[in-house]
């Protein structure tokens, strides 16, 4: 199933790019299970995903926990808490 | 409804007349946020951030009776006493407007896809969220509510 990532703010910059397309493999169907397979990726993302950092999502641009499902062509956002205003 | 994503500053002036025709408007309440101390870029997630501020609009549309509103965020390269945000509301009597002025200011700090990234001499750091602004929003929660993801 290939889905869009986008990253913004300090997790764009410690993974050095703003989003990539991924083909995920079946078991993946949940923005929790998406974020354990990124931090399996060892690296900037294991750095990123596999901590215990608090990471927000949104699915299709709206902000979601992480249990929500995610579907084919999906655009899945991860981002740091929100500072703006 | 007026929900507006800009690199350029505003005329608060302007925005609250903007709000303020046809003759049912009593009270309008308005909120400026600025840049304080840091120079700083606001970097925002397009698309999501006006779709987000909409949605919280719209349930302050639901808790109070408004005739209008206007929500302005700026993004980009910001400096001390930069206007940042401007929530202005419209609506017949103070105690709405006040009330969702607050409410909607209190959501978009929670809610609305924004981060700063402060700039001192010789480092750039990104600004850490504040549980006191869960907290915030979280006191306009109906009891049982849903808690803010």
């Amino acid at each position: 199933m290939k889905i869009r990532l986008l990253f913004f703010a300090s997790l764009r910059e410690q993974l050095g790019r703003s989003g990539e397309e991924v083909d995920l493999p079946s078991g993946v169907t949940t923005v929790a299970a998406l974020r354990e397979h990124l931090g399996q990726r060892g690296g900037a993302y294991g750095k990123a995903f596999g901590g215990k950092a608090l990471i927000r999502a949104a699915v299709n641009q709206d902000m979601v926990q992480p249990s929500a499902r995610i579907e084919a062509g999906d655009e899945v956002a991860f981002f740091p808490p929100v500072t703006g205003g | 409804m007026k929900v507006s994503i800009q690199q350029q500053d505003f005329d608060l002036n302007a925005e609250v007349r903007g709000i303020s025709g046809g003759g049912k408007v009593g009270a309008v309440a308005s909120f400026v946020g600025l840049v304080r101390d840091v120079p700083m870029t606001l970097e925002h997630y397009a698309g999501m951030t006006e779709r987000e501020i909409g949605k919280i609009v719209g349930q302050a549309s639901e808790r109070w009776k408004l005739i209008d509103v206007t929500v302005i965020h700026r993004y980009g390269e910001l400096k001390p006493a930069d206007q940042i945000v401007l929530v202005a509301v419209a609506s017949a009597h103070r105690g709405e407007a006040f009330a969702a002025c607050e409410f909607i200011m209190d959501y978009l700090k929670t809610r609305a896809p924004f981060w700063k990234k402060e700039h001192r001499a010789g480092s750039a750091e990104w600004v850490e969220a504040k549980a006191s602004d869960d907290t915030a929003a979280e006191r306009w929660d109906p009891p049982g509510g849903r808690k803010t993801g």
